[in-house]
């Protein structure tokens, strides 16, 4: 459907209790739904013919280690005859296992490999679960928050063992991470040290 | 008597100047047809989005130069014009006209760079030297425009950097009117080429469907015969008030690609003409002193714009929280950045959807069936940059 709010009006009403949420913002349709309803609210999107959000454009995730359902799966589509974008979300918890949309869309592949390297989260009926975008033998899911920004080791060319190799990091220097916001609007350090203040007194 | 026969396995790269890269591809060869394709990537994985994490949204645009290195302003423009969407702020009408005439110029960078490579992978040496030249003028222009030839640093949001320099505008429109006659000297020597066509027609086909399905964007859908280009269905910046053409193949193979890049090149050339007629006099940056940074004459007079000037360039501005995906049309196919914002002045999370990451995927679903030496054609018309396949 051209008119999003007509298309936000019919996946409601055909979808009904497979949807949790829908909001409308920036000319784009967000949807909430769950991870069981997956497969039958996207074989939906795809294949009716008031949505045809027929290509998948991305699939990534965001995680939020201070949440219960740490992380949130995020799928955008697009539709080329309705000119329409679609924002598919649902949360999961640590070490749960995801469907694998691959069979509806065959694009899928890489994108939810690079999920499962980035975020480590997995996958059922994948047909080729590796990671893609780190080196070989790597540890580590390096987008997820708690994964530090230098990393946990580096690599270099060992002149003895006449091969490269990979060592814990070693910095001269440790990674500066400056507070730059403004103190008179309360940055943390600020407030810690005032209710210690408070507190002593 | 039957001979027992066990298919090749061949290493293809990583260094290999038809992989355009650092591609590292595990081909299975029965006799000289490939059977199976395996890239592997992430040869070049510098953690761009955990990077951009952990910088402010000004610092972090130079990350976006460094993804698709031939086009640096088109993934600039994503990012600006995300940004822009989650503050509500309004470009003014000549930083409008300038991104529009650098995204083009970084259009034909990346063409001219495609087009010639790819002639050169199949045997042709020429094209390349003709080709080269030209981008070196147009790196020229970059270079006038923002200090460095590569990685400009120059789309911010709210506007632009730096105004023009002058005669820059000038020399831009010289270039346009001298551009054509070399795209037509490219065209006479491969358009008709014998080996060229030979080596290009019925190769790497892509029906309609595979090409919605394995997520294809840009070049790779419309030489398919989909004709959908984002500057046209959901436009940016000024590009409604821009008449240009978008050309559409029909067989979708690597040729129909190749003349596809052609076509878009002269469309380009007359989107920066017009561009260059229509733009007036006027402020090239958001107007608002809270996102843009104040001119350094206006530092030496006034406290609050020195203020402003501290502020943006140690703290940076906040972005309030919100979620938005923006996409543009680069010159590889759909570039977006998916934004989360959170209210501080760092991106909470900045996915970026780059086009090269589908198509390479479907690099054994394209060449299954051919032979060894159509590998480099396929893998050429794909237009393949790993600074953003890899990211």
């Amino acid at each position: 459907m051209k008119n999003l709010i007509d298309l936000e009006k019919k996946i409601n009403s055909e979808l009904t209790t497979k949807i949790n949420r829908t909001e409308i913002r920036h000319n784009q349709i967000y949807l909430e739904t769950d991870k069981d309803d997956l497969i039958d609210v996207i074989l939906f999107l795809k294949t009716n013919n008031d949505t045809k959000f027929r290509q998948l454009i991305d699939i990534t995730v965001t995680d939020y280690p201070e949440k219960n359902q740490r992380f949130e799966l995020i799928y955008l589509f697009l539709s080329h005859e309705f000119n329409q974008r679609l924002i598919l979300k649902y949360t999961i918890v640590e070490n749960e296992i995801i469907p694998s949309i691959t069979s509806i869309f065959p694009g899928a592949n890489w994108m939810e490999r690079e999920v499962f390297d980035m975020y480590g989260v997995s996958f059922k009926d994948h047909p080729d679960l590796r990671r893609i975008l780190t080196d070989y033998g790597f540890e580590g899911h390096p987008l997820r928050k708690d994964f530090p920004l230098t990393g946990h080791t580096e690599v270099r060319y060992s002149e003895d063992q006449k091969k490269v190799i990979n060592e814990p990091v070693k910095l001269e220097q440790n990674y500066r991470n400056f507070d730059y916001e403004s103190p008179w609007e309360g940055t943390k350090y600020i407030k810690e040290e005032i209710e210690n203040n408070d507190k002593k007194n | 008597m039957t001979k027992k026969t066990k298919n090749l396995n061949l290493n293809f790269g990583p260094q290999h100047p038809a992989a355009h890269g650092v591609l590292r591809l595990i081909l299975e060869l029965d006799g000289e047809v490939v059977e199976k394709a395996d890239p592997h990537i992430g040869l070049l994985h510098r953690g761009t989005e955990k990077l951009i994490e952990n910088k402010t949204y000004m610092q972090a645009v130079p990350y976006f130069d460094r993804l698709d290195y031939v086009a640096p302003m088109n993934q600039e423009h994503a990012f600006a014009l995300a940004t822009e969407k989650i503050l509500q702020i309004d470009v003014p009408i000549r930083a409008q006209y300038i991104r529009v005439i650098f995204c083009e110029i970084g259009r034909i960078l990346s063409h001219i760079l495609n087009v010639t490579t790819q002639a050169m992978d199949v045997g042709a040496l020429t094209p390349t030297l003709w080709g080269f030249e030209e981008r070196e003028k147009l790196m020229g222009f970059y270079e006038r425009v923002s200090g460095s030839r590569l990685h400009a640093n120059y789309f911010r949001a709210g506007g632009v950097h730096k105004d023009l320099p002058q005669g820059l505008e000038e020399d831009i429109a010289e270039f346009c009117e001298t551009f054509p006659k070399i795209i037509n000297d490219l065209e006479s020597l491969l358009t008709e080429n014998r080996i060229f066509k030979q080596r290009n027609v019925d190769i790497g086909v892509v029906t309609k469907q595979d090409a919605l399905d394995y997520s294809f964007s840009g070049v790779m859908i419309r030489g398919s015969g989909v004709p959908w280009d984002l500057r046209k269905s959901q436009p940016y910046d000024c590009y409604n008030k821009l008449d240009f053409k978008i050309p559409v193949g029909k067989n979708g193979d690597c040729y129909d690609r190749y003349l596809c890049r052609i076509e878009e090149m002269k469309e380009s050339v007359s989107i920066i003409k017009q561009c260059l007629s229509k733009m007036e006099k006027g402020p090239i940056k958001s107007l608002d002193g809270k996102i843009s940074p104040p001119s350094k004459k206006e530092i030496k007079q006034s406290m609050e714009a020195l203020i402003h000037h501290f502020k943006l360039f140690t703290e940076g501005y906040r972005v309030p929280k919100d979620e938005i995906y923006t996409a543009v049309e680069a010159p590889k196919g759909e570039f977006g950045v998916y934004l989360i914002s959170d209210g501080s002045n760092k991106p909470y999370k900045c996915k970026i959807r780059a086009p090269g990451f589908s198509h390479l995927q479907s690099m054994d679903y394209l060449i299954k069936g051919h032979m060894l030496a159509d590998v480099p054609a396929v893998l050429g018309s794909l237009d393949i940059v790993f600074g953003e396949v890899d990211r």
